[in-house]
């Protein structure tokens, strides 16, 4: 069984070799079409697209029974399919450009309503003598395993037409993805550009729809694309790494159904794209909750420690007249009135200073900086007051008003804007003096 | 066309389910969650089979838990895909129903190969045949009174959905409009929209078993977006969402017996005919509305808040 899986992987056996190409060009192109569509939004097109074809199907069949030739011709079949789906987009855009409707209201509006005309028009045509319509729906369901080498056909023209546009028109479709008024005042064509872009994924769909099935359809432009998004923030790389993640689910899933026969091809293959997700969720790079998590932590640590290491700074400047400073040990009363920490968190801050050897306790139980906390806190605080003269100077804000307003941004100051700061407030020496009284913030009790 | 008691059973289920599915709906749509029909409509397949596998039966109570639950369970992940992957919600609520169809149709190949659990029978319901289950309302000396069993699973849902909006209200319109200040005011916006949630996927399960699919989606959505082209204020808007899906359903089923007849065609599906219906209301309103496309553009800025942009 292994064996054969590796076969199936590696694309060997003949009759599984298509249907496994197939399912990952289409993969790919989803990917790629379903990324301009997350990024516009509207990953749900697809899904009313879908059920915007089911209309069109019956009317196909309808109009090639009265002309006399067999109703369930695919061409056909297909064109109507196609039509009825455009008509839904054109729809969708509409009311999308016209009402105050957002475009979730929008698409459920056509996907519900052309659905319904689709089974209105389904029991209309079923009487019809001599021809069967028998099936028709299971058209948009789909039969993934008994995909023929015409679909395959299909499918890589249609992935080399995504390709191709997405390669001449990459630049435009991404602004029209992140800011179509902008595009509109640039004087790019945004209408034209939104039905290119419609224009993509009604051939994905219409292709995919009676390759693979509604629901994998479905799935395919919305998952790869989706999951691809936390990995990254450059839309060039999103891009790709949704068409890679497309073609790979595409080619395990086929193949591990291709293999154990007796599984629903296409819930196999929907189940890989989802892990896919599932493992981008916790740990993409970009945006994934574990690495995000991760970055928050460590970003509460800096903000505390700074906060520890400037309260314990400015304590000793309190405490002494003479400059330069000395560092001395300090009580842990003191700090504890100094500034106002939430239950548990100051302790919790000391042991983590003590762990970064910036704080040490003093036989008398008794906190003193160390050498390198010193110098470090002597830096914070500088970078504080760098930031508070700026703003009093150039922001126009009171001197008594301006510590609360530094320190939000004093955690995010760089060397080069440190730099900057010292240049523009011609300020060089080592340490500055506060611009305002420093007060605990917490009354003694 | 034949008028009988029976297209009166359709029509009073169709449109008490009508209106019990767009009194939510009418938040989903402020909520910008208008797929979730939708979505719900594929998603609870793994709560029907897995309901099976546990109970052997086809019978409709239990199924009718295991697709609330699988509802609920949608409306879950997609809020914890939101939340913690900052997904953009529709994105989100796509990833989740595709993932639980698939899953519910691998149980159903793998453990309830031999019955009759086929994905569609979800997805098509039948009104039409509402009326062959009726039960008894009550008993006069002359007649005794019957409406179908749907009528009341349909009706029952409606009357709860009212209840809950109406004990709810200021609630739901405040966490419907602004979250923030509704946590603020200590409103907790997210237990009600919890609370939308499982009414959402109740009701639609509900209805999905009484009547099938298609309607329910349809009523979910196409009313209230009717409604909201009329409406400025949520009480109106609530009204105009319930009179639209009640107008729908009624028309809905009317056509279906007579228009195509016009034709020489046969009747046609009730419920795919009153979502048809909805559409058709939809189309009238956008286009021969107050601001609709076919009113005069000047006239509409004049009207509107901002004169300037005549200029």
């Amino acid at each position: 069984m292994i064996d054969g899986l590796i076969d199936t992987l590696l694309l060997k056996p003949y009759n599984t070799r298509i249907v496994v190409l197939g399912v990952m060009m289409l993969g790919a192109a989803s990917g790629l079409i379903g990324s301009f569509l997350l990024l516009r939004k509207q990953s749900l097109l697809g899904d009313a697209l879908s059920h915007a074809t089911l209309p069109g199907l019956g009317l196909a069949f309808a109009a090639m029974s009265s002309l006399g030739i067999d109703g369930q011709y695919l061409p056909g079949l297909l064109l109507g399919a196609a039509t009825t789906g455009v008509l839904g987009i054109l729809f969708v855009l509409a009311i999308g450009r016209t009402t105050k409707l957002k475009d979730d209201a929008a698409m459920g509006i056509v996907l519900s309503v052309f659905f319904g005309i689709g089974i209105v028009i389904l029991r209309l045509i079923q009487n019809i003598p001599g021809q069967t319509s028998a099936g028709l729906e299971s058209f948009i369901y789909g039969k993934t395993a008994s995909m023929i080498t015409s679909d395959f056909v299909l499918i890589a023209i249609t992935l080399s037409f995504c390709l191709f546009v997405t390669f001449l028109a990459r630049k435009e479709l991404v602004l029209l993805c992140f800011d179509p008024s902008l595009a509109a005042t640039q004087g790019w064509p945004v209408l034209f550009l939104d039905l290119l872009l419609m224009a993509l994924v009604a051939t994905v769909t219409v292709v995919g729809l009676q390759a693979v099935g509604l629901i994998l359809i479905i799935a395919f432009l919305i998952i790869p694309a989706t999951a691809a998004r936390f990995w990254t923030n450059n839309l060039r790389h999103l891009l790709w790494l949704a068409t890679f993640i497309g073609a790979v689910s595409g080619w395990l899933g086929a193949s591990l159904s291709a293999v154990f026969a007796n599984f629903p091809a296409g819930a196999v293959i929907v189940i890989a794209a989802a892990s896919f997700f599932l493992i981008s969720m916790l740990f993409g790079k970009a945006r994934g909750v574990i690495p995000r998590f991760l970055r928050q932590r460590d970003l509460r640590r800096k903000v505390g420690r700074q906060h520890l290491l400037r309260s314990t700074y400015e304590i000793l400047e309190k405490s002494q007249k003479e400059r330069p400073l000395k560092n001395l040990s300090i009580s842990l009363h003191l700090l504890q009135q100094h500034r106002f920490w939430g239950k548990g968190e100051l302790a919790k801050l000391i042991r983590q200073a003590r762990i970064e050897d910036h704080l040490e306790r003093q036989p008398s139980g008794e906190l003193r900086l160390s050498e390198s906390g010193f110098g470090e806190a002597s830096r914070i605080t500088r970078n504080h007051r760098l930031w508070e003269m700026y703003l009093i100077k150039h922001a126009d804000i009171a001197p008594s008003h301006v510590d609360r307003d530094a320190d939000l941004v004093e955690h995010l100051l760089g060397a080069e804007i440190v730099h900057q700061l010292e240049a523009e407030l011609a300020l060089t020496q080592a340490t500055i003096e506060s611009p305002h009284d420093i007060q605990a913030e917490t009354t003694p009790s | 066309m034949n008028w009988n008691i029976n297209d009166f059973y359709i029509i009073i289920v169709g449109v008490l389910c009508a209106m019990a599915c767009a009194l939510p709906g009418a938040f989903l749509l402020l909520r910008r969650m208008s797929m979730m029909g939708d979505a719900l409509s594929h998603a609870v397949l793994p709560g029907l089979a897995v309901a099976f596998l546990i109970s052997g039966s086809r019978a409709s109570s239990t199924m009718f838990i295991g697709a609330a639950v699988a509802g609920v369970f949608t409306a879950l992940f997609t809020q914890w895909i939101v939340r913690f992957g900052k997904v953009e919600r529709s994105a989100a609520m796509g990833v989740v129903f595709t993932t639980l169809f698939a899953i519910g149709l691998l149980i159903i190949e793998k453990g309830a190969n031999q019955v009759d659990l086929d994905a569609r029978c979800v997805l098509y319901g039948a009104l039409e045949y509402t009326p062959l289950e009726l039960v008894q309302l009550f008993e006069t000396s002359d007649y005794l009174v019957q409406i179908p069993k749907a009528a009341v699973v349909v009706g029952a849902t409606f009357l709860l959905n009212g209840l809950l909006v109406a004990l709810f209200f200021k609630e739901f319109t405040l966490s419907s409009f602004d979250p923030n200040l509704a946590q603020t005011q200590g409103f907790h916006p997210q237990v009600i929209h919890y609370l939308l949630m499982v009414m959402v996927a109740t009701t639609t399960v509900a209805a999905f078993e009484a009547v099938g699919s298609i309607i329910v989606i349809a009523m979910l959505i196409v009313p209230p977006s009717t409604a909201f082209l009329l409406a400025h204020r949520l009480g109106p808007f609530l009204f105009l969402s319930l009179l639209f899906a009640a107008l729908a359903a009624i028309l809905g089923h009317l056509a279906s017996q007579s228009i195509t007849l016009f034709f020489g065609l046969p009747e046609t599906s009730s419920s795919g005919m009153m979502a048809t219906m909805a559409g058709l209301l939809f189309l009238f309103v956008w286009l021969f509305g107050p601001s609709g496309l076919a009113r005069d553009q000047k006239a509409k800025l004049l009207r509107s808040d901002d004169p300037p942009a005549l200029l």
